[in-house]
């Protein structure tokens, strides 16, 4: 049985990344597709992680505490847009907001 | 050497398992609920990979902080009439088809350069941390990325700034 190395985190961060992908894609919930993102930006932060200890360098956690900062910024904004869009369209499946579709 | 091995396939299974429930499951908070779970399985693997900092910022941010903000979300905005809904779109299909081809490539990539990617972890148990993981965080931080920082610190501001506009009701 082989050690836990470096490249069994990268098969498991690259699986979160496609569920992830697949949940963004497919979902009409515009809650459930922001709750994706999230997973893709963890699949990231995961792989940040594994290189940073592999490579000797902090530098990839750095990274990845802005990704996390990112990931707020995108989630106070995105629902706040949200809640904007339930006030004025009564909806959050996202194709059911077509206003630019003709 | 054993548990590693042990601790690393319950933290996977915490992370798969939580993220395909957060995809598929009808309910929005049974959803946020298996996030969390999927979020603390990647806060016990970065634990795993010895980074005590992101581990502490992972459960305090993401789970403290953004699935609350989730969960508040969900609580505002009526979310009963599309539960009664069709849940995933006419694309499914080929979305499906896209995601299954990247996969198959990064399988690919993953699988030819399995060795390759054992750079260094042999010399990893020979050097002894001198100093603890927050430090080394923190140095690294505001030495090198203070400018990063700081222009991470105006986006959160723009980020509030910005949702408390979406979220008015007269601008």
């Amino acid at each position: 049985m082989h050690p836990i190395g470096t490249v069994h985190y990268l098969a498991l961060s690259t699986a979160l990344l496609l569920i992830g992908t697949v949940g963004v894609l497919t979902r009409r919930n515009i809650v459930i597709i922001l709750m994706s993102i999230e997973l893709i930006l963890n699949a990231v932060n995961i792989n940040l992680i594994v290189f940073s200890r592999a490579l000797h360098s902090v530098s990839g956690q750095v990274f990845a505490i802005f990704v996390i900062t990112d990931a707020v910024a995108e989630a106070a904004v995105g629902l706040g847009i949200l809640i904007a869009l339930f006030r004025n369209k009564e909806t959050v499946l996202a194709d059911e907001i077509d206003l630019l579709k003709w | 050497m054993l548990i590693d091995t042990v601790l690393f396939y319950i933290f996977a299974l915490l992370v798969l398992g939580g993220g395909l429930l957060t995809i598929t499951r009808r309910n929005a908070v049974h959803s946020a609920i298996s996030l969390i779970v999927s979020l603390l399985g990647v806060a016990g693997l970065y634990l795993l990979q010895q980074a005590e900092f992101l581990f502490a910022v992972q459960i305090v941010l993401y789970v403290g902080g953004i699935m609350v903000l989730f969960l508040f979300v969900i609580m505002l905005v009526n979310l009963d009439e599309a539960a009664k809904e069709r849940q995933f779109n006419r694309q499914w299909l080929v979305a499906l088809v896209a995601v299954a081809a990247v996969g198959a490539q990064l399988a690919w990539f993953i699988y030819k350069g399995k060795d390759a990617f054992h750079f260094a972890e042999n010399a990893a148990a020979a050097l002894p941390e001198a100093v603890g993981n927050t430090e080394q965080v923190a140095d690294s931080l505001f030495r090198e990325y203070l400018l990063p920082f700081e222009i991470a610190s105006v986006l959160l501001l723009v980020a509030v700034v910005g949702s408390v506009v979406m979220a008015k009701k007269r601008i």
